[in-house]
Order: structure tokens, then C-alpha cells, then sequence
């Protein structure tokens, strides 16, 4: 959820996606989804010689699994903020380890010896 | 929505269809009709290949891009010349 957001801010800054296909495609950004993937607006290839296959496509949906970078404008991040917000999120994610942790080896055993004393 | 518009989509193994986009799923599972492969090669012209209707799984979908249909009638399809799309590396 954390990065979601975080491109939620981004929507309407000039992005360029490289994708695992080594295709960079610069545009700008128009949506994002929980997957990540995003849709992008005004687009160009980087490198338009070498791959005209998007010449005549102005706007695109690009899958998130496909997505191996997406470079950003410096000034537009605010890092503090982010790295906030992923302290926030590591600490909820410990929390809930913590709460759902599974019972260790000496709680095991006596649970076994309690539940074969009264069979007996 | 790019629903009941042509759409170029870039599959995972670097291929290029063109078509109308019918519909779409969650997953990005998409119906396209009236399909049209284009194979671009660095010697000779594009070669397109007709498929007709055809649905496409997802998880072989790199990007769906919203065809301008006037800069696609420009195109001059036999002189265009391009290396294939490599294929997705992960």
C-alpha cells in the first residue's frame, strides 16, 4: 500500500517507466492501481528509433509486473516523508507478526502432556 | 477506458497486436477483435499478420497502448523499419 500512495502523489508528474523489457517509455502519469500498474499520458519511447512499435499511440496501460524502473523528478519526492512512512509501515508489520506468532516448542509440549493426562 | 477502441498491445515476448479492444478483466485478460500482428525486422517492411478474434491471458501483457487512428493511417507500414521488441527479462 505504501508505494501505491506514493505514486498517488506522483499522478501528473512526467515519469519514464523501463520496463523489463528494456523499453523506456516517458509520459506522463495519469493513473496508478493496487497491482502498480499505470497508465500513462502524452507518451514517447526513449530511443524512438530503435523501437517504433509505439509510434502512433499517444496514451498507454503499462502492467506493473512488466515495470523494472520508474525514474522520477527529484524536486517531486519528498523523502522524508517516505522514509516516514516506511519506518510507520515496518513498525505496523512487526506488530503484526508479533500478534499472529505461532506457539513455541515449551508451550507445545504441555499442551500435549495436559491433553494426554486427562485421556487418561 | 480503452473499451471498443484499437489498441497495440506489446505481449511479454516482445510481439506487437493490433486490434479492437473488447473487453478486460482484474488480471488484464483481454478480448480483441479483428487482431493484426505486426512484425517489424531491420531488412524489409512490417509484416502483418490477420488473426481475427482472439483473447489474451494477462500474465503475457507488457503494455496496452491507445491507438491515434489518424497517425496509424500514416504510417507507411512496408518502409518502416525497427528490431524486434526483445523479450520480458525478470
Amino acid at each position: 500500500m505504501l508505494f501505491y500512495s506514493f505514486f498517488k502523489t506522483q499522478v501528473g508528474q512526467q515519469v519514464t517507466v523501463e520496463l523489463k523489457n528494456d523499453l523506456a517509455i516517458q509520459g506522463t502519469l495519469e493513473s496508478v492501481d493496487q497491482f502498480l500498474n499505470f497508465k500513462l499520458k502524452d507518451i514517447s519511447v526513449v530511443d524512438e528509433e530503435r523501437y517504433p512499435h509505439m509510434i502512433s499511440v499517444k496514451n498507454c496501460f503499462i502492467r506493473g509486473s512488466v515495470v523494472r524502473y520508474v525514474q522520477l523528478s527529484p524536486p517531486t519526492v519528498d523523502t522524508a516523508l517516505l522514509q516516514d512512512a516506511a519506518r510507520r509501515e515496518a513498525q505496523s508489520t512487526q506488530q503484526q507478526q508479533q500478534q499472529s506468532k505461532p506457539p513455541t516448542a515449551a508451550t507445545n509440549t504441555t499442551a500435549i502432556a495436559t491433553a494426554t493426562g486427562s485421556v487418561s | 477506458s480503452y473499451v471498443d477502441q484499437k489498441v497495440s498491445v506489446i505481449m511479454n515476448d516482445g510481439r506487437l497486436v493490433v486490434g479492437t479492444l473488447r473487453g478486460l478483466d482484474q488480471t488484464t485478460n483481454i478480448i480483441m477483435q479483428g487482431c493484426q500482428e505486426r512484425i517489424f525486422s531491420e531488412d524489409e517492411g512490417v509484416e502483418v499478420v490477420e488473426l481475427g478474434l482472439y483473447m489474451i491471458r494477462g500474465d503475457n501483457i507488457a503494455v496496452i497502448g491507445l491507438v491515434d487512428e489518424n497517425k496509424d493511417k500514416e504510417l507507411d507500414l512496408e518502409n518502416l523499419r525497427g528490431i524486434p521488441l526483445p523479450p520480458l527479462k525478470h
